[in-house]
């Protein structure tokens, strides 16, 4: 029976690694997450805060899926709620990913979806509340490409 | 998928005060635009970019929605429940096309 | 997971991963199972398997990959399956016929198709798949045309039937004229082929449970398909992910419903006798 180290599998399968859904080259720097940021907020500050929850998987098995929710804390009620909570992914090659316009009919500032990580990286979420001011906060995912199965 | 389908799930029914959760689902590839085919051109961008939940004519979830979100988006929200009525899911694809879906909620 | 050297693949290599397997599958599985199945994981029911337990595709992946397919309606593999619904009642071709027409509720008719693929057909002197068996019925009863492998409608009604014997225990003929066939599918099975010279076996038999490259080895069991792959976000047919392995070993891969697929379908489900048909399923 031949023998097949698994080391020289591995290096002949480098070639084989399955590219990710959004290209590589162009990847946003951070100026460009910035620069949405900025848009968003209207140049007003986004400090992190713990009102703000983004429940991600810490390893994404495929970028093309990831599932992702974000919660605030608010009361959503006529007077004190959550406006808008954008998403964005600090490295793939545009960082928006997408807009939530709640309203005070919400009940609770929740949202889930799923997206398209090109690598890993930070994904950020910066909420704007009825008062006028920002909330931020960002979590890692890793994204694991390569593997199997055509 | 030769129609683009959506898929809703939202209670029938529900009581004053109650925060339900719906959930919804639709058949789209979500062609981001940075795909190249065989020859090397890049393949237009074709996506759902918008989505609207209204209930008896008010808005009250929207989202943007850039390339990023996966194939077959997937959306899910809530509403504090108030009267009986109907919703419209509406989703707004790059091409002009609107796909929409209806349905009633009873309140006791 | 740091990969060790070894350098032969051999009976310890399975036995150790046989061993070490239930211990990294405890660590941060979810904990209920996909909906309309009890279980991943069976004794398996075919005498003379290699193997004393066998588990799910379900049972490798993510806890987000395992969810997407613990609910019904967040089951991207459902929009097929819808399709497949309508077009199950859909009338197609010169004899005026549906699937309905012939076959009624699905419900019922289908209830245990979907476990007992590929089976024999008498008249062709050859198995057959359910991709096969459909397009028999279109060109023959229905005079219809035959839908394509990858196609939307073939993969619709492919979901849809095999839904209908969802939770069913796999179960298929090996033996009279299916032997042959069998044996086809477990030499192919077995042998190494393409320039990285390697066999179903070495993955899947050897190494399930560990890592290659980021990606977990399943047993490569099929209970699941037609899948909802991420990485094709749609759902795909079992002969298409048998090509995909195939090229990723840079062997020149059989065609789809190829007699050597078909073989390898019938020699891969008797690895999988036991199991509950679980598709349509979410995989990586």
């Amino acid at each position: 029976m031949k023998e097949v180290s698994r080391r020289k599998v591995l290096a002949l399968g480098t070639g084989l690694v399955a590219v990710a859904m959004l290209p590589l080259p162009a990847l946003a720097s951070n100026e460009k997450v910035m620069e949405d940021i900025r848009k968003f907020t209207g140049g007003a500050e986004a400090p992190e805060s713990s009102i703000v929850k983004l429940e991600v998987p810490e390893i994404a098995e495929n970028g093309n899926t990831v599932p992702l929710s974000v919660s605030v804390d608010s009361p959503m009620t006529a007077d004190n709620y959550v406006k808008r909570v954008i998403l964005l992914a600090e490295k793939n090659p545009n960082p928006g990913v997408a807009t939530f316009h709640f309203s005070p009919r919400s009940g609770v500032a929740e949202a889930s979806t799923r997206m398209r990580l090109a690598t890993t990286q930070n994904v950020i979420a910066v909420a704007e509340l009825s008062d006028g001011s920002f909330h931020m906060t960002k979590s890692q995912v890793k994204v694991t490409i390569g593997g199997c199965g055509g | 998928m030769a129609t683009v389908k959506p898929r809703v799930k939202a209670p029938k029914s529900a009581t004053t005060g109650e925060i339900i959760t719906i959930k919804t689902l639709i058949s789209h590839k979500m062609e981001s635009g940075q795909r190249k085919d065989k020859q090397g051109n890049l393949i237009p961008r074709q996506i759902i970019n918008h989505f609207t939940a209204r209930y008896n004519g008010e808005v009250v979830f929207e989202v943007d929605i850039e390339p990023a979100i996966s194939a077959n988006p997937y959306l899910q929200f809530n509403m504090r429940v108030e009267e009986p009525g109907e919703f419209e899911f509406i989703w707004n694809d790059d091409d002009g096309s609107v796909y929409a879906t209806k349905q009633k909620l009873k309140v006791g | 997971m740091e990969l060790t050297g070894k350098s032969t693949v051999s009976v310890f290599g399975a036995v150790f991963a046989t061993l070490l397997v239930p211990a990294l599958l405890i660590a941060g599985q979810a904990q209920a199972n996909p909906q309309g199945v009890d279980t991943v994981k069976v004794t398996p029911t075919s005498e003379g398997h290699p193997f004393a337990e066998i588990y799910s595709g379900w049972y490798f992946r993510s806890p987000e990959t395992q969810r997407l397919q613990e609910d019904d309606f967040e089951n991207p593999a459902f929009l097929w399956v819808e399709q497949g619904e309508e077009l199950w009642s859909e009338v197609d071709g010169a004899a005026n016929k549906s699937c309905a027409s012939c076959h009624n509720d699905a419900a019922d008719s289908m209830a245990t198709a979907g476990a007992n693929m590929p089976k024999w057909n008498e008249a062709l002197g050859k198995p057959v798949n359910l991709e096969q068996q459909i397009n028999l019925c279109r060109t023959g009863r229905m005079e219809a045309e035959p839908w394509k492998w990858e196609s939307n409608e073939l993969l619709s009604m492919t979901s849809y039937v095999k839904l209908q014997s969802r939770g069913q225990p796999v179960e298929v003929a090996t033996d009279g004229p299916m032997k042959p066939w069998f044996d086809k599918g477990k030499e192919i099975y077995y042998t190494r082929v393409g320039q990285l010279d390697m066999a179903c076996s070495n993955c899947h038999e050897d190494y399930y449970g560990q890592q290659i490259r980021a990606d977990r080895l399943s047993q490569g069991q099929t209970s699941g398909f037609p899948t909802y792959r991420l990485k094709w976000q749609k759902i795909g047919s079992l002969h298409r992910r048998f090509k995909g392995c195939m090229a990723n070993i840079r062997a020149t891969p059989y065609k789809v419903g190829s007699d050597e697929f078909l073989a390898l379908e019938l020699y891969t489900a008797w690895r999988g006798q036991g199991l509950p048909v679980e598709a349509p399923a979410v995989r990586n």
